[in-house]
């Protein structure tokens, strides 16, 4: 029992931490940095204590307080919670750490990204942490109130009209979400995942959610074609607020879809697993095809997440515990390497002053580990070994083939190509010789380095399999992950 | 873990340490850098030697470490990987010290000897590969680091090369990854096993096999350059000579070939892959290769692309000694290995010392070059006359043994395609030997550098020497012990006359 008690502990500071962080960055702006830094060490290693004490005891429900639910609001946590809270941690931290380096000379959007990446995580968190649909609601709008206001951020025009239009597209889709929420309260009168998941049955109010929920959550995760408003956000934001968005804000909405498709909704979905698919595999090849076509480097790297998140979605229509596994392992692998993508674009950007892809010369001669951190991280997004992008194709692609679907087969190797191909018109280009025409901006050698463990990881994540999708299995969010054919 | 299980773990880390220490240090440390590449060169082979003593007194090599859930990372050295690693660790020694020697004073070192070394430690990874997601990890990983040796140059050709290397080789890889996990989905395990693991599968899975068959061999057959997916060779002759010797000789084409050879033998298993029929087709499409690249070579005057082409052509003798399904094939081609690499590089060499010394980069222009160094023509004439067949060249041996063994496997036909490849390998050779030897020197060389007394620089000089010493030696001793034709009628021995 003690055990069960520091766990809750554990998930309740993962919500108080940032948020605390956030509220005294604000209030002490001139300390904002430090404080900033400091509560993501403190977050990260209390991310590291509720994993610890998730393995001790295995996956459970915590009621704050005391009270149960109906009445009371619970914390959940099991191994899909905790590899996406590790996620978050890992690739926050690294940004945290980046973010001093990069805003070194403006101290006004130092201070004010501290706020906001603080609340964004406070969000993430209690989005991953909350067994109840409204509490879900709740982190959903504060995560994406939080990324829109870090978008802006730049303050650039092209960065004010993404952040619009992103606006407008989260508070669509909370809408949707809502109205679906409020469809299923109606019907059950409960808000607790758990609650109401021994209850749905095939009703027209459970379609009605079902759909109003999930296409709210597909606007929020860009699913192709809802992605249109992703590539001007993600790419014209600072490059560490891209690398949040990009690896991490479209994560939550996705993981919140894939939850309530294994607890409320996979049963009912029918055909619309495979709708997803469908959709999935239009976002790999036109996610990539748009990719290919971009001259800048920064909106090749968003397009990029397009297709990438198309990945996800396969998993929906051959839905076994495998294909759920291997999508969670793509999305983890995904935030590293494409938060390693955007940081070494950044860095790219700052010691060029522009990242016209046909004018990247010399760069990987003048900064070979920002380089060398994109093509690592290159080699994790087109799935080639070892990477963690290889292992959670070879499983989903090994789960098609089992079930019969090569269509989805050939969609996995398809995208692997043009991802190839998108990524290596960049690196062919960082290795030709010209002269380079403006005084570059020296770049501090820690921001390389960043960029460069983000995508090391993403690669060593391909060698260390066994035990990430272990810790999957704690509580068996996603079935039995059978691996043997 | 014992240093059986080690030993494997230390082959991969000999060069894979230097490559990233080598990566870490600066530009300018080109005494460290050198010292660094030759002890891992030195280290790797004593290894090897050190393993080819103990496989021979009958211990064994192993290791398995867990990598996805039901499979492992599974490396082991049987007498197979044995060859592949004796071959490309020694080739590797030579062809580091002619890379000292050819890129002095160039820029971009660093770069240029970190990813040599990864590619090296794909190879062995290559060779020591226990199952079929193994190979392929490897696989994958040597075209990755093979890339920025080929665009090594910086120019807008080395870099269009570099994409149409790569657009073929991840095509290729593409298809094997395709093949293999089609292959786990059926058979449930990817080990490799002597004779093959697919036999005892029920005949409702026959034509998927065949399905496998064709992904593997494509896959495959991009890095071995079967026609039609050769077409990035000759486009990668613009990377340096160096590179090209490892291309060509010791790493992306040989493993390639190695490839098929590991996935007729151990994979499908010899006989039952002729069961389903697809042997034949395999060694058509091996003898089209064969004539097409000796064809296509004639006519090309670039020397190094006129290599090349014969590189397409001799390297299907491999998968053609393999697909005639017979032991005395199988030893013809699995020798070829060797001997094609030990010829093969030589002739690279040559290549880059006249390119380097003499500024020559065309068949045109090497009239009388053969007074003006004649150590290295003679050692470019022990190469050229062992790929044509002449006896005692290690070249010889292997055609005798594929002839003699498509007899013996009662296919004829393939005499006359070895007999056609030899009349054109003549036909594409004796013409440099006759204008190096006999013509008369032009009055000056396109662009001429002097090293002293000597026709070249020693580093240069030396690795074609002993490659070509060695193509003359494994031709001449071939009956001797621990030559290549022994271990390859070990292998072929196990092939087909299990115990």
């Amino acid at each position: 029992m003690a055990s069960a008690v520091s766990a809750l502990g554990w998930g309740v500071a993962l919500i108080l931490l940032p948020l605390t962080g956030a509220v005294l960055a604000f209030v002490l702006r001139p300390l904002a940095t430090r404080v900033g830094v400091g509560t993501a060490l403190a977050t990260t290693l209390a991310t590291g204590g509720l994993a610890l004490a998730l393995v001790e005891t295995g996956s459970g429900r915590y009621p704050i307080g005391g009270w149960e639910a109906p009445l009371g609001i619970a914390l959940a946590a099991d191994g899909l919670s905790l590899l996406m809270l590790a996620m978050t941690a890992a690739v926050g931290l690294a940004v945290s750490l980046y973010v001093p380096g990069y805003f070194r000379d403006k101290p006004r959007a130092s201070a004010d990204f501290w706020p906001l990446w603080l609340f964004l995580w406070a969000g993430l968190n209690g989005l991953y942490l909350s067994a109840d649909l409204f509490n879900l609601y709740v982190t959903l709008e504060l995560i994406g109130l939080a990324a829109v206001a870090l978008a802006a951020l730049a303050g650039s025009a092209d960065a004010l009209a993404g952040a619009m239009r992103y606006l407008l597209v989260s508070l669509v889709g909370s809408l949707f979400y809502l109205l679906g929420v409020a469809l299923l309260y109606h019907a059950y009168g409960s808000l607790d995942i758990a609650i109401l998941a021994e209850q749905v049955a095939a009703s027209p109010p459970v379609w009605a959610a079902l759909g109003l929920i999930t296409a709210g959550l597909l606007l929020k995760t860009a699913l192709f074609p809802l992605h249109f408003w992703l590539p001007p956000a993600h790419a014209s934001a600072a490059a560490p607020v891209s690398a949040l968005l990009s690896a991490l804000v479209v994560k939550g909405s996705f993981y919140l879809l894939l939850r309530l498709w294994l607890t409320l909704f996979g049963a009912e979905a029918g055909g619309l697993g495979t709708l997803l698919g469908l959709l999935g595999a239009g976002a790999v090849l036109w996610g990539s095809l748009q990719a290919l076509r971009q001259t800048r480097l920064k909106l090749l790297i968003a397009y990029s997440t397009v297709a990438q998140l198309g990945y996800l979605f396969l998993a929906f229509p051959l839905a076994t515990g495998l294909a759920w596994g291997a999508a969670v392992y793509l999305a983890l692998a995904h935030a590293l390497a494409k938060a390693a993508m955007f940081l070494a674009a950044g860095n790219i950007l700052m010691f060029g002053g522009h990242d016209r892809i046909a004018d990247l010369d010399r760069v990987a001669q003048r900064l070979p580990l920002s380089v060398a951190a994109f093509a690592l991280a290159g080699v994790s997004i087109m799935g080639l070994p070892p990477s963690g992008g290889f292992v959670g194709k070879w499983l989903l692609l090994q789960e098609a083939i089992a079930q019969g679907a090569w269509g989805w087969a050939a969609v996995l190797v398809l995208g692997g190509l043009l991802a190839a191909a998108y990524v290596f018109r960049v690196i062919g280009y960082a290795f030709t010789q010209a002269e380079v025409p403006q005084e570059p901006h020296a770049v501090p050698a820690t921001l390389g380095w960043i960029a460069f463990l983000l995508a090391l990881g993403a690669v060593l994540l391909g060698l260390v399999a066994p035990q990430p999708l272990a810790l999957l299995g704690i509580g068996a969010p996603l079935g039995e992950i059978g691996t043997a054919p | 873990m014992s240093w059986s299980a080690w030993a494997p773990l230390a082959v991969l880390a000999s060069s894979l340490v230097p490559g990233l220490v080598i990566f870490a240090l600066p530009e300018s440390k080109r005494r460290t850098r050198t010292a660094l590449n030759l002890g891992g060169a030195l280290l790797k082979l004593g290894l090897i030697l050190a393993i080819l003593w103990g496989v021979s007194e009958g211990q064994t090599y192993g290791v398995r470490l867990p990598f996805l859930p039901g499979l492992d990372l599974a490396l082991r050295i049987g007498p197979l990987s044995l060859l592949f690693l004796v071959l490309s660790a020694g080739l590797w020694l030579v062809t580091t010290i002619y890379a000292v020697g050819y890129l002095e004073g160039s820029p971009h070192r660093r770069r240029f000897f970190g990813f040599f070394s990864l590619c090296v430690t794909a190879t062995v990874g290559v060779a020591m590969a226990d199952n079929l997601l193994t190979f392929v990890i490897f696989y994958e990983l040597l075209s990755l680091a093979t890339y920025p040796l080929v665009v090594h140059r910086g120019t807008e050709v080395a870099r269009r090369a570099g994409q149409i290397y790569l657009a073929y080789t991840i095509l290729g890889g593409a298809l094997l990854l395709l093949g293999t996990v089609w292959l786990y989905t059926i058979a449930g395990t990817l080990d490799f096993t002597p004779r093959g693991f697919l036999e005892r599968l029920p005949e409702s899975q026959h034509p998927a096999l065949v399905g496998i068959f064709v992904l593997l061999i494509a896959g495959l057959g991009v890095k071995a350059a079967l026609v039609p997916f050769h077409g990035w060779l000759p486009q990668a002759m613009v990377a340096p000579a160096p590179v090209s010797a490892l291309l060509h000789a010791v790493a992306v084409v040989k493993a390639g070939a190695f490839g098929i050879v590991v996935v007729v033998y151990d994979v499908f298993g010899v006989e039952f892959a002729a069961s389903l029929g697809v042997t034949t087709p395999l060694a058509v499409l091996a003898s089209v290769t064969i004539i097409y690249g000796s064809l296509r070579a004639l006519f090309q005057d670039d020397l190094k692309r006129r290599l090349a082409f014969s590189t397409v052509s001799q390297v299907s003798y491999i998968a053609l000694g393999v697909a005639v399904a017979g032991p005395i094939a199988a030893i013809g081609g699995v020798v070829h290995l060797v001997h094609q690499g030990l010829m093969k590089i030589t002739l690279f060499f040559c290549a880059g010392n006249l390119a380097e010394t003499l500024g020559i980069h065309k068949v045109s222009e090497m009239n009388g070059v053969g007074r003006r160094m004649p150590w290295t023509m003679a050692a470019f004439t022990v190469g050229a006359l062992g790929m044509i067949g002449v006896p005692p060249i290690a070249g010889f041996v292997s055609k005798w043994y594929l002839g003699l063994g498509a007899l013996e496997a009662n296919q004829p036909w393939v005499i006359l395609v070895l007999a056609g490849s030899s009349l054109l390998n003549a036909a594409y050779f004796l013409p440099i030997l006759h204008a190096a030897w006999f013509r008369e020197p032009p009055k000056s060389w396109p662009e001429e550098q002097r090293f002293g007394s000597a026709e070249t620089g020693w580093m240069l000089l030396l690795p074609p020497l002993v490659t070509a010493a060695l193509a003359l030696g494994v031709g001449l001793f071939a009956s001797m012990p621990f030559t290549p034709l022994e271990w390859a009628r070990l292998i072929a021995e196990l092939e087909f006359y299990p115990r």
